[in-house]
């Protein structure tokens, strides 16, 4: 019963939709219809300002970024301006202060370590200024985190390196960051996490090199006259890591001792060092792909009307593991000079 | 009764023969062959700086512009043959910026009479500038094709012997010749005595001091280029951390004093070496970043105090520019 008359309501339903699609499909054809949307969303962006504060300017990270946030967000009349505090902490502390009182839209900072920025980042939402934070975290957490996870970068770089030590030496050796660095001290957590399930690895050095290429070659030299079987280095990032793979490669040991790094995935810092044989995987957090993310959240946070500070969420990078089979690919990595066009 | 006076450099060697022994005996590993090619090697880009530093420091003067030339002209080279330049057109460019940075360096300070201390700061920082602004695209200059070869000079070895410890002996041959077997070289060592009594008995010693930083620069430049052989790129950021203490360091502990005048070559190998010693054993026995900088604090301050204690300052022939 039920269904007979489903049945019938279903005829005269499509019977009439019929009438009515046909009487007014000349009327759509000539008249658009507006988006309701669109308007405001111009209008919640014309003129507005970003505040970019990374750590220093012109390095592949820094210069990525904010390459793709003008390219992003310019062309809907949002001005980007970047205050570059260059390795600074007390300039870029300025910045972010003198920034606060020039009542940006929205900032998005690049934090040196967790707290410097804190109050600063706090302050700044109460005032109606969206925060951004990239890359590096700060201990307050803001509307938005856009970056990689240090842990599990830490975490899969140390599994790629103990997979390779399989029926070897098992010994290891670690070339962090800066000790300062939150990105360092989350990476050593990571790779911690994992060390404590393989009790058979020995780490024979775990020291920091600063981030410098040149200190991280003098350790690595050191640790494999020490250790010639040793058989993976968990490195913390590639621009530094340079440094290691040129001491292993002098060593006689490149393709023996499997260098695992992370960074950005510039071309030439990433794909082409992994080409060469220089790192056996370099997990790259895309920089286009996060200037991509922070652009379309500062669009979304300004379109909503939403006031600064009410939500908080993250948005953690998929990583993309470049290794010898898509080293070679168009695309894995990504030029500066192309982003800059 | 005879009594021992020991210099600054008798000091800072018998520390560095307590470290090393230390380290040979307690230390599987240390006193190899092997791991004494990689000490001097790790420190032999800082030692050809430090003779770069002495060079002047004799003078009685200071460049603290020296890791700006270490990176800006090594950086243009790697820069310009990124862009498609020839490696001997590059390396030409480089050379001729570096040389004309030492002049310019060595003008302001025997000819405008701006105090060397000031004078290479500044012009440090303005290379650096220079650098960051219109010669490179990003602080790290990456390694590209055409500079195929001169790895070489960073990651080859003669005869058994790592290029850098090459390149650093062969600095060390020539400074030495210069200041020991060479008019000039007596010469700086008159101005770094006393730059009037030097100046009243007839010597150019404006000139002289542009020299000074000339070969200082040239030198900076050798050392950037080994560098970057070295690491297969030029972080050029490097003028940002603290390495030009480091050099001081090396030059000030291996006992040529600030005053100007004193010391050589031989001073600057024991300050690199003893400072090859505490890192290289330091890193073998992986002790942390934290622990490794107090140990350095601590050898540094020993060193000063017993030097203090055994050699005080004299108020009479104390020299004004003494630190």
């Amino acid at each position: 019963m039920i269904m007979f008359n489903a049945r019938r309501w279903l005829i005269r339903a499509a019977a009439a939709a019929t009438v009515v699609g046909v009487s007014l499909a000349p009327a759509f054809a000539q008249k658009g219809l507006d988006e309701p949307f669109q308007a405001p969303f111009k209008k919640a962006l014309e003129g507005k300002t970003v505040g970019y504060v990374p750590v220093a300017m012109n390095f592949d990270l820094t210069e990525g970024w904010f390459a793709v946030l003008k390219r992003q967000l310019e062309p809907y009349g949002v001005k980007v301006v970047v205050r570059d505090p260059n390795w600074s902490t007390n300039a870029g502390a300025q910045a972010v202060t003198t920034l606060i009182s020039e009542k940006p839209a929205a900032i998005v900072v690049h934090n040196p370590d967790v707290q410097t920025y804190a109050k600063l980042l706090q302050r700044a939402e109460k005032e109606g200024i969206f925060v951004i934070q990239i890359n590096m975290g700060s201990a307050y957490r803001t509307t938005g985190f856009v970056g990689a996870n240090w842990i599990e970068i830490g975490e899969r770089d140390t599994e790629a390196v103990v997979n390779s030590c399989k029926g070897k030496s098992n010994k290891i050796a670690i070339v962090q960051g800066a000790l300062s660095a939150a990105a360092s001290a989350y990476t050593l957590k990571g790779v911690e996490n994992v060390l404590a399930k393989h009790p058979e690895i020995k780490v024979v050095s775990s020291q920091a090199a600063d981030w410098d290429a040149a200190k991280a070659k003098a350790i690595t030299q050191t640790v494999l006259k020490q250790n010639p079987d040793l058989c993976g280095i968990v490195g913390f990032w590639d621009g530094m890591d340079i440094g290691t793979a040129a001491a292993v490669k002098e060593a006689g040991l490149t393709g023996k001792v499997f260098v695992a790094t992370s960074g950005g995935g510039e071309q030439k810092g990433a794909c082409d060092l992994v080409k060469s044989g220089a790192f056996d995987l370099d997990l790259s957090y895309d920089v286009p792909t996060q200037g991509t993310d922070m652009a379309a959240l500062i669009k979304w946070l300004l379109s909503s009307g939403m006031k600064p500070g009410t939500v908080k969420g993250s948005d953690y990078t998929t990583l993309i593991p470049i290794t010898k089979a898509n080293a070679d690919i168009d695309g894995t990595c990504w030029k500066l000079e192309r982003l800059k066009q | 009764m005879k009594t021992v006076r020991l210099t600054q450099q008798g000091i800072v060697f018998t520390i560095f023969i307590l470290l090393f022994a230390g380290f040979a005996v307690f230390l599987p590993g240390f006193f190899t062959a092997d791991n004494m090619l990689t000490l001097l090697q790790n420190v032999a880009v800082l030692g050809i700086l430090g003779l770069a530093m002495a060079l002047v420091v004799i003078g009685r003067g200071i460049d603290l512009s020296l890791i700006a030339v270490l990176a800006v002209p090594t950086g243009l080279l790697l820069q310009l043959v990124q862009d498609g330049d020839s490696f001997s057109h590059a390396l030409l460019m480089a050379a001729l910026l570096t040389f004309a940075f030492g002049l310019f360096n060595g003008w302001l300070i025997a000819y405008a009479e701006v105090p060397s201390i000031f004078a290479t700061l500044a012009t440090g920082l303005f290379l650096a500038g220079l650098g960051q602004t219109a010669l490179f695209k990003l602080d790290v200059v990456q390694w590209s094709p055409g500079l195929a070869g001169f790895e070489k000079l960073g990651q080859g070895a003669l005869f058994g012997i790592p290029m850098p410890i090459v390149m650093f002996a062969g600095a060390c041959l020539v400074v030495a010749a210069f200041l020991r077997r060479t008019r000039y070289g007596a010469f700086i060592y008159a101005i770094g005595d006393n730059p009037f009594a030097a100046r009243a008995s007839g010597l150019p010693t404006r000139p002289l001091i542009v020299l000074q930083y000339v070969l200082a620069s040239l030198i900076g430049l050798m050392a950037g280029l080994v560098l970057a052989a070295s690491v297969n790129s030029m972080p050029t950021r490097i003028y940002n951390s603290t390495m030009i203490y480091d050099v001081i360091l090396v030059v000030v502990l291996g006992g040529i004093g600030l005053a100007g005048g004193r010391g050589g070559v031989l001073n600057v190998v024991i300050g690199t070496l003893l400072i090859g010693t505490m890192l290289n054993g330091m890193t073998i026995l992986d002790m942390s970043y934290s622990a490794q900088n107090l140990v350095k604090g601590v050898v540094l301050l020993a060193a000063v105090i017993t030097d203090s204690f055994l050699n005080p300052r004299n108020e009479e022939t104390a020299q004004q520019g003494d630190i």
